[in-house]
């Protein structure tokens, strides 16, 4: 039983990784265009990182 | 003038968008300096694909000293960073000459409202949907454990479930608490007011049952109610904010500097808000007005398709009005400003889209209805249950937690999500077929409709002329059939090539009908444009014009009617071209379709009588009007609105705007106007045969909505007298709550599967 002393705490450190993970691509704008995002992935061209 | 090439390469390379013709205006008092940096926002008109993605952002690159060009396809809107001497001009010069139109835009406080409300609503599902798994995670083993969990460890469970529980409630739950405060304060009630006092009882109840080594807390049903109602909220706003950029939109075409002159002669560019009645503005070639004029001196040809749907440019001069909107083909005009811009006809189209916009938002939705049946009904049924439980003799904390498991079980998930769930559905079918949706609860007024309205040119007829005959001097007939040509050469078009040659050096609608005719070739060195005439170029040593009547020294004919271009060269006989605006390959099948269903049909058309009630007889309508006004299109739909009537309006240009905002519901085909298309519910492709497509699917959406508000009030059936009974446990809560969500989902799915 002492096992779950360890296993709650590093699930939610996973849950919580995920929650980061997500706010941080909500935050980079990463759905702010949907539609160009789509199509910028089949640009070969388009390599450069992105200037911020 | 002298020679432009033929312009194949110009606008969306997919085709999706026809290329613009309008050239940008002086954007330089758009332009953010700081520390050498400069920044420009734009707003590119007819982006549809990556093609155009990667064609701007390149070329935008390509200039000195650009550092980033970025260009957002969803929204259309560009910010280009550069430093050193690059002139924005050059810019929004270099763009529009790829075949998109460009405005400055600028940031308006409502979107950027509208666009963090919607940022905030995604972030607070997402910590709803950790704090929900997280939960159920433990909630899980307290039920599979239950009979075997030992006491403490059960309560540490519930503990660390609260701790999760806390900062989500309180994060993610601020948007209902927040409204529903707001409301509460004014003594009115809306939906957030039920739901955030099951949010807060249940909390309170499970932190209550913990402390006191409970067996149930409701921790994980609080939360996963959160998460429902948040992915509710969260597609409800996402589909709103796509309604609202119409306004916006027309602000960017009014955000343009105008070139006035002042009392010394000298040309100053100034912002168009500033310019007052009587100013003295100078039109360029090229140029779209941005105020209302009365022109003083110059003559030239404007296009006004834009302002009343006439497709072809109409020769003005002096003492004649143009109207914000219309674009100079010619040569440059003076006249005196008739008002300042917040006077004009874009301004008077731009009040009446927030008169429409205020009229829609007041549509009483169905899901407005359930909700006010839902209220007082739970709420009375939770009251009731207490009150008789503690008249039975149970404690008072008994009877609060029956009222509370009422209140959680019939929560409002089902109701929340019945809605959303259907419209996103049905915008997915239909963005399939090639019709975006722009509103979600325009689906419920596409389905009311009983009579639809449509305009003339660009929706009922393609919308630009095409050749239909080849005359000759006495009005013979020389060849016609001409949509065949470009597939191999033809003798009997050898007058067509030739006249092409002259075309293909022309941006006048009829000349670009000649070069579409002919398809690709060469032009001629040498030509010269004459407005209002007429081009003359030398041809295998040949004097030839192509042009008016009188350009070619013909008197004007009496028996060829209807727009026309006159072709001679050398000492030969002149011919004439003749035009028509065809009717679109399916309209006749669509209107008898839509006869069928029901519905009621009518043209409303700027356009002249003739050229309307040819259309209307070919079309087998028979309620036209020709020679509408953007204001008499409005007073029209609002006599029909007088009458009873549901109208759905079908238009393109920006003088239907007003009328396709004031309309019951609006569609506009895919390459109407921006404004047009932003003042609609929906934007079509794929031909008219689309709008019975567009009714069927918004019918067979009202109703799954409806059948999903009736399964909602079927699950409360079930879940009401459960929770009076005082049976329900955390674990039946939490199977109640996501199967009635889960049942509302699958059955909005249907809709994906029809046709």
């Amino acid at each position: 039983m002492e096992m779950i002393a360890y296993l709650i705490p590093v699930a939610l450190f996973l849950g919580i990784a995920g929650l980061i993970g997500f706010l941080w691509s909500v935050r980079s704008g990463q759905y702010e265009d949907l539609d160009g995002a789509a199509w910028r992935i089949l640009d070969d061209e388009d390599d450069k990182p992105r200037p911020d | 003038m002298t020679v432009t090439t033929a312009d194949i390469d110009l606008g969306c390379p997919s085709g999706l968008a026809p290329a613009s013709e309008d050239r940008a205006g002086a954007l330089e008092a758009f332009v953010k300096r700081q520390e050498g940096r400069s920044t420009l926002l734009l707003l590119v008109r007819g982006t549809k694909c990556g093609g155009c993605l990667s064609k701007i952002e390149k070329a935008a690159q390509a200039l000195p000293g650009v550092e980033s060009a970025r260009l957002n396809l969803s929204t259309g809107k560009m910010r280009i960073d550069w430093s050193g001497p690059l002139s924005a001009d050059d810019i929004g010069a270099t763009i529009s000459g790829l075949g998109y139109g460009v405005s400055a835009f600028s940031e308006d406080a409502s979107a950027t409202y509208e666009h963090k409300r919607e940022r905030d609503l995604l972030i607070s599902m997402g910590v709803a949907g950790f704090g929900m798994a997280n939960i159920m995670l433990l909630s899980v083993s307290v039920w599979g454990g239950h009979g075997e969990m030992g006491d403490a460890t059960r309560q540490v469970l519930h503990g660390i479930s609260g701790l999760i529980a806390l900062p989500v409630v309180a994060w993610s739950g601020r948007h209902f608490f927040g409204s529903a405060w707001s409301v509460l304060r004014h003594g009115r009630a809306n939906m957030d007011v039920p739901i955030s006092l099951a949010l807060i009882l249940a909390f309170s109840v499970s932190v209550w049952e913990t402390v006191h080594h409970g067996p149930h807390a409701y921790f994980d049903a609080c939360v996963m109610l959160l998460f429902f109602l948040l992915i509710g909220r969260f597609l409800d706003a996402r589909l709103q904010r796509q309604a609202h950029a119409a306004a916006h939109e027309l602000a960017a075409l009014q955000s343009a500097s105008v070139n006035t002159i002042d009392t010394t002669g000298a040309v100053r560019a100034v912002p168009a808000v500033e310019v007052a009645q009587g100013d003295l503005v100078l039109l360029s070639p090229g140029e779209r007005a941005v105020v209302d004029l009365r022109i003083l001196s110059g003559t030239s040809e404007v296009d006004e398709s834009l302002v009343n749907g006439e497709s072809l440019p109409r020769r003005t001069g002096p003492g004649d009005t143009l109207f914000a909107g219309t674009v100079n083909l010619g040569q440059p005009l003076q006249g005196n400003a008739l008002g300042a811009a917040d006077t004009s006809l874009l301004s008077e189209i731009g009040r009446m889209l927030e008169a429409g916009e205020q009229r829609r938002s007041a549509y009483r939705r169905i899901a407005d209805r359930a909700v006010g049946l839902y209220v007082p009904f739970v709420h009375s049924a939770a009251a009731l249950a207490a009150l008789s439980w503690w008249l039975l003799g149970a404690g008072p904390a008994q009877a609060v937690m029956i009222a509370v498991t009422t209140l959680i079980i019939t929560c409002p998930c089902a109701l929340a999500l019945a809605a959303p769930v259907a419209q996103v559905v049905a915008a997915g079918r239909l963005f399939k077929r090639g019709v975006y949706l722009r509103s979600g609860d325009a689906l419920e007024r596409l389905a009311e409709v009983d009579h639809v309205v449509f305009d003339k040119t660009g929706t009922l007829s393609i919308g630009a002329p095409q050749l239909d005959t080849l005359l000759s001097l006495n009005g013979d007939l020389i060849a016609t059939g001409f949509d065949s040509v470009s597939t191999g050469f033809d003798n009997r078009f050898a007058l067509l090539y030739q006249a092409a040659k002259l075309a293909r050096a022309s941006r006048h609608p009829l000349s670009r009908a000649i070069v579409a005719a002919a398809g690709p070739g060469p032009f001629v060195e040498g030509i010269s444009e004459t407005p209002g005439c007429g081009l003359e170029a030398e041809i295998d040593g040949d004097k030839c014009r192509l042009g008016s009547a009188e350009w070619v020294g013909v008197e004007h004919s009496q028996t060829i009617l209807g727009p026309q271009l006159w072709f001679v060269c050398g000492d030969s006989e002149p011919v004439c071209f003749r035009f028509v605006d065809r009717v679109q390959d399916d309209a006749f099948a669509a209107i008898e379709r839509l006869k069928m269903r029901g519905l009621s049909v009518e043209i409303l058309s700027g356009d002249q009588a003739g050229a309307v009630s040819d259309m209307a007889t070919r079309l087998g309508i028979a309620r036209w009007q020709a020679g509408a006004t953007p204001q008499d299109k409005v007073v029209r739909l609002e006599l029909l609105r007088d009458e009873g009537r549901k109208v759905l309006m079908v238009g393109d240009g920006l003088n239907d705007a007003g009328a396709l905002a004031m309309a019951h519901a609006a569609l506009a085909p895919g390459g109407a106007m921006d404004v047009s298309q932003s003042a609609s519910d929906a934007v079509y492709g794929g031909g008219l045969k689309s709008i019975e497509f567009v009714i069927d699917i918004s019918q067979s959406a009202r109703r799954v909505m409806r059948q999903n508000f009736g399964l909602a009030a079927l699950y409360n059936v079930f879940a009401v007298p459960i929770a009076v009974a005082g049976l329900v446990t955390p674990l039946i809560a939490a199977i109640a709550m996501s199967a009635s969500s889960l049942v509302v989902t699958l059955n909005a799915l249907r809709i994906r599967g029809k046709g």
